[in-house]
């Protein structure tokens, strides 16, 4: 059985249908990416699976447990954590208070301990500042940041929201680097990218969504090599 | 007043000393601001803000009038709590009631500080007052964390009731609505939302207000407060300690 299902979906925004019907899974170890257009429906998926919306049919099952409906507070201790879209870093906090936040589901001292030397072993940049405000981070190390906090609750599934956005495409290419690397760590990983270039590049598996609904899906190499889905999302 | 009349009834009908009165009357007072929190300010988790303040001054109102149906509205007089003692500190007078009342703020808002700045808590309720959505997903309950806040805001308000009683002597249902609104001044003046901004507002409000009391008339006393509010949120509305916020995109 895969790690995440999701049965057939639908989620309102008041009166507006934003997703009609999705089904998607993503199996253990696997990187899987969402993409399509603005407004197509991505994020709305990412943060119905993460609690933030609640969907008003269908079902979603995190390892065997359905997680539809469930607040969002509860969803990180199943072991699903979200990079949200626009980092939404705590600025007015310092970096390791971030990151105390990110393992606020946790009592296992030692091992926090552990996890924030493994944090800042993958972004040595933020163990320089350590006691910065979060808010006078660059865009990048604010990224990083975002990272390194869902990473701190020790996530089965980790849900990454646009990464790349308002990056410089060097940082853009050291983002997916990471994401590329937390994957071979063992965390498994569902991305929602504008950028369908970078995410597959790095993904196994692909969904692509169309106005709330998913149109194509299938291997990552495949669908990069496909000439509708390099003509519609590639830039040709 | 809530916390007032409670350390009024646990010093006159309970017999306790003030320290142990204060603790009761805080812990009853801020079981009452979570039961409000529920029934309140729970239902307008999404409302705008101009509704929960409107919600504020009419819980404040029905706290107040429906009170004085059980205490009366005949002012009460506080027991003498502390002996009268005076003590001249290099020409100043100070009376043991003064020292009791900033020995008290003085660990309060170190406590308070602490909790703030340190725990777990703490930072839970920053984070949550910051982005409460990114909160929730750093599994934070939101609600949990309100339902504390109005819990610890209502014990340091109770501790408030109760020191005004013990300095004035006198204590009676509408005895908060001025302190309310100064507090809120001075929060203002200080920089909403920061601790030693809060102090520091309300020191300068109270010296201001002594002066023109002293200097022209007491007549005059609460309009330099609301002036210093007019004024504060005319020239710099985010307070004397307030940053302009450049957030980075």
């Amino acid at each position: 059985m895969a790690m995440l299902e999701v049965k057939d979906i639908n989620v309102y925004y008041g009166a507006i249908h934003a997703i009609k019907g999705i089904s998607l899974a993503v199996e253990e170890g696997e990187i899987v990416t969402l993409i399509g257009a603005n407004g197509a429906g991505k994020s709305t998926t990412l943060r119905t699976i993460s609690g933030l919306l609640k969907p008003k049919t269908g079902a979603i099952n995190f390892l065997g447990n359905n997680i539809a409906g469930m607040p969002a507070h509860k969803i990180v201790r199943e072991g699903i954590s979200q990079v949200p879209e626009g980092r939404r870093i705590f600025a007015e906090m310092t970096v390791q208070e971030n990151l105390e936040l990110g393992a606020f589901t946790r009592n296992d001292t030692a091992e926090i301990q552990n996890d924030f030397k493994m944090v800042f072993k993958r972004f040595p940049r933020l163990e320089e500042r350590k006691f910065q405000l979060a808010g006078t981070l660059s865009g990048g190390e604010q990224q990083m940041l975002a990272m390194g906090r869902a990473l701190m609750s020790r996530p089965k599934l980790l849900l990454l929201d646009e990464p790349s956005m308002g990056l410089a495409p060097l940082l853009i290419k050291e983002i997916f680097n990471i994401i590329a690397d937390i994957n071979k760590t063992g965390t498994t990983v569902l991305l929602v990218e504008q950028n369908a270039n970078m995410a597959l590049s790095i993904a196994n598996r692909a969904y692509v969504l169309e106005t709330g609904r998913i149109t194509i899906s299938g291997d990552a190499k495949e669908l990069a090599a496909s000439e509708d889905i390099r003509k519609a999302y590639l830039g040709g | 007043m809530v916390g007032a009349y409670i350390g009024f009834a646990a010093v006159t009908i309970g017999g306790l000393p003030i320290f142990p009165a204060l603790l009761v009357s805080m812990a009853l007072t801020a079981c009452l601001g979570m039961l409000v929190e529920r029934i309140a300010y729970k239902p307008l988790r999404h409302a705008p803000r101009i509704s929960l303040l409107i919600t504020a001054i009419g819980v404040s109102f029905f706290l107040e009038y429906a009170s004085m149906y059980f205490v009366t509205p005949t002012p009460r007089t506080f027991p003498e709590v502390m002996p009268n003692i005076s003590f001249n500190v290099g020409g100043f007078i100070i009376n043991g009631q003064q020292l009791l009342i900033l020995g008290i703020t003085i660990v309060l808002m170190a406590l308070l500080t602490y909790i703030v700045q340190k725990t777990k808590l703490g930072k839970a309720m920053r984070a949550a007052s910051f982005d409460t959505e990114t909160a929730q997903l750093m599994g934070v309950d939101s609600d949990k964390i309100i339902s504390m806040t109005f819990c610890i805001g209502s014990a340091l308000a109770a501790a408030a009731g109760v020191l005004v009683g013990v300095y004035y002597n006198t204590i009676d249902p509408l005895m908060g609505i001025m302190p309310g609104v100064k507090a809120f001044v001075a929060a203002v003046l200080g920089g909403i939302g920061i601790l030693p901004g809060a102090v520091v507002g309300g020191i300068l409000l109270g010296v201001v207000e002594a002066l023109v009391a002293g200097f022209l008339s007491s007549t005059f006393r609460d309009a330099a407060a609301f002036a210093i509010l007019i004024l504060v949120l005319l020239f710099k509305p985010t307070g004397l300690f307030g940053k302009n916020t450049n957030e980075k995109v």
